[in-house]
């Protein structure tokens, strides 16, 4: 990992219209992501871990222009994307790949599989004839394929060798950068750290720069260094994957920690214990003030009047919570009492 | 020892399919003690959940056929029960949770019909009782507002509070035993975390058994007191909860607990990852089903299927290699 920026991501904002009535008229907006930024540097893997509907692959999608961004900018090295129209966001779309949890559908099932890896350099006009087969056939081999599967369908492969040839299209043009949405979680337990290994030899070999989106936050831990954690279409925290277990800041960190079994008798046994009440608001219709402050027991008006800074707190590491905010240096006691005493179980 | 609330003996299950006859159990024993909690581990295909379907006659047949095999329950065997008799064990004695509670709840009934229905079936009370008992249930698996929310209907819940719902349902006429196939895969981790808290808490309160079916030895840690792995569609290995995690004999339950990362690592490593997929066999196995997969199998393994044994007090494991020395047992 070096300390160069590849992509930078400002005040990103990604609202779908509510549409009602005969006319269609828009009535409101989900907020899917709602104010993100954050940086990833070259050679880095960021991890974005959360809970259904908080937003986590609709980043992942606004990253890649798939949607157009309601607000904000995407900085790939020094172009923004989100000011790019056709053909020059084309010829970007190279560098930057994606790899999509349901690797079966996003492989045409009536293409060969050596043909789907090839495409994209048909397309780009990288590779072509012996050329292209060559590396092809390299390609395969590296996601730990052999060769001679080159002519066989998606449906022959089990899930696992699904997700290698997904991989081997995505790294065809050789990307800088590669959004991987969910990579593991249609495998088998047993076939995951297949993949996970994979990944992370991959990102060695060519010095690749990862986005791994992903709800489980073990994984999401294990193969990042440093991690996002979102809620309701805004970030609660982001810092490199030691801090976020030894040191959480943002309540729903804490909770979303203590709610991750560990496989091992023994640590559960003595493991502090904060269970989040309650369930998700709509991003419909998300409350005022903090987002999280529904599920927070101890909030108070505070908390609901005005929406908490996203600010670096400890170099390197950002949260958005009005407990860790210096500024309100004499509430933080008053919380952090409160919270020890009626929350950690 | 008591007499023990369960027993499956020597089970196996077939399906018949377009690309021949699927072994999906083939010959396992079970015991489930009173009050006990047991998880019953494994991948997809690994016959988890058809081995208790087929305990309650759950599977379709055809395409299932229960080739072989015994279920004592206080006395009868739940496999020669006639459908109108293990209607009556199902809805009463035996409660059961899905993966997916939206499919398992009825869409245009109201969830308290859906509660009091099995009740007066069952426990012979009147509407009324049932309506009253109803509303007590739904508060005691955490549902604000319990007495209101029984006219609702089940799209008007959250995941986590249909999953509420479907335990209620199952609890309903008091049974002794709780099954629970992967109740908690399609909730979110912190939706999770509340739901197996009430588990833990009604077990409690209820005095339960429960046999929880699931891919995730996380859960597990938390929550069994003994664990079955299940792999090609036989046990594997069976111990108590502390001494799997901690003293894991077969070589399958190694590596699936060496591919989890941790979220308590405190540095990285790599994962220890199993090469190969888990079969689909279309024969009864001659050989051990992992042994194309394990890194200590010997010649026997591929010959010979090894019998689950006992290795030492509660430990069972079906393998001829002791993974100390790489060498037949």
């Amino acid at each position: 990992m070096t300390e160069e920026i590849l992509l930078k991501v400002e005040n990103l904002k990604m609202h779908f219209p509510i549409l009602a009535g005969v006319f269609r008229r828009q009535v409101g907006a989900v907020k899917a992501v709602d104010g993100v930024s954050f940086n990833i540097h070259r050679g880095e893997t960021l991890g974005l871990v959360g809970e259904s509907g908080c937003g986590k692959s609709t980043t992942g999608r606004a990253i890649l222009q798939l949607y157009e961004p309601t607000a904000g900018s995407v900085y790939f090295g020094d172009v923004d994307l989100a000011a790019l129209r056709g053909e020059q966001m084309r010829r970007l779309r190279s560098e930057i790949q994606m790899i999509f949890q349901d690797a079966y559908s996003s492989l045409n099932p009536r293409m060969a599989i050596g043909e789907i890896i090839k495409e994209p350099m048909a397309i780009f006009k990288t590779a072509t004839g012996k050329e292209a087969d060559d590396r092809v056939d390299y390609l395969l081999e590296v996601v730990g394929l052999s060769k001679k599967y080159r002519d066989r369908f998606p449906h022959e492969f089990s899930g696992g060798q699904r997700q290698r040839i997904g991989i081997a299209r995505a790294l065809a043009l050789n990307p800088k950068l590669i959004v991987l949405d969910e990579p593991i979680s249609a495998l088998d337990v047993s076939v995951q750290a297949q993949v996970i290994n994979l990944l992370e030899d991959l990102q060695e070999q060519f010095g690749l720069t990862y986005l791994f989106i992903a709800h489980d936050l073990s994984v999401v831990r294990h193969i990042s260094d440093r991690v996002a954690v979102m809620y309701l279409g805004r970030f609660a925290e982001l810092t490199d994957k030691y801090s976020l277990y030894d040191r959480p800041l943002h309540p729903y960190t804490q909770g979303l920690l203590s709610a991750v079994p560990i496989p091992d008798p023994v640590v559960e046994e003595t493991r502090q214990r904060i269970i989040l009440e309650g369930d998700v608001p709509s991003p419909a219709n998300p409350p005022s003030g903090c987002n999280f402050r529904t599920r927070f027991p101890i909030a108070d008006t505070f908390c609901a009047e005005e929406q908490p800074e996203w600010r670096e707190v400890l170099p390197g590491h950002f949260v958005a919570c009005h407990a860790t905010d210096p500024s309100k240096i004499d509430k933080n006691a008053v919380w952090q009492e409160k919270y020890e005493k009626e929350v950690v179980a | 020892m008591a007499e023990p609330l369960l027993e499956i003996k020597d089970l196996a299950v077939q399906f018949d399919t377009d690309e021949g006859v699927v072994h999906a159990v083939n010959g396992v024993s079970l015991k489930i003690e009173e009050s006990e909690t047991v998880a019953i581990v494994g991948e997809s295909g690994s016959g988890k959940s058809v081995t208790m379907l087929s305990t309650l006659k759950l599977i379709p047949q055809p395409p299932g056929r229960i080739v072989a095999g015994s279920a004592n329950f206080f006395g009868r065997d739940l496999l020669n029960m006639e459908s109108s008799e293990i209607n009556q064990v199902r809805g009463s004695q035996i409660g059961m949770i899905f993966q997916d509670p939206l499919s398992s709840l009825n869409p245009v009934l109201s969830i308290g019909k859906q509660l009091t229905e099995s009740m007066v079936l069952h426990l012979k009370v009147s509407q009324e009782e049932a309506e009253h008992r109803s509303a007590e249930l739904l508060e005691m698996v955490g549902i604000p507002n319990a007495k209101d929310r029984l006219k609702d209907y089940p799209h008007q819940f959250s995941g986590g509070m249909r999953q509420r719902v479907m335990i209620a349902i199952a609890l309903s006429c008091n049974p002794q035993i709780l099954i629970a196939d992967e109740p908690t895969t399609a909730l979110d981790v912190t939706i999770q975390a509340q739901f197996v808290e009430l588990v833990k808490r009604l077990r409690e309160e209820l005095g339960l058994a429960i046999i929880w079916i699931t891919h995730d030895l996380g859960i597990v840690a938390n929550l069994a007191k003994r664990v079955v792995v299940m792999y090609g569609g036989l046990f594997v290995e069976e111990a108590p909860v502390k001494e799997l995690y901690a003293n894991p004999r077969h070589p399958y339950t190694i590596g699936l607990l060496k591919s989890l990362p941790r979220l308590d690592a405190k540095e990285h490593h790599r994962l220890l990852s199993i090469d190969g997929i888990p079969p689909v066999l279309y024969e009864t196995p001659k050989s051990c089903p992992f042994a194309p997969r394990c890194e200590y199998a010997v010649e026997r393994c591929r010959n010979e299927n090894p019998p689950l044994e006992t290795i030492a007090p509660n430990h069972k494991i079906a393998c001829w290699v002791n993974v100390d020395t790489g060498e037949e047992r």
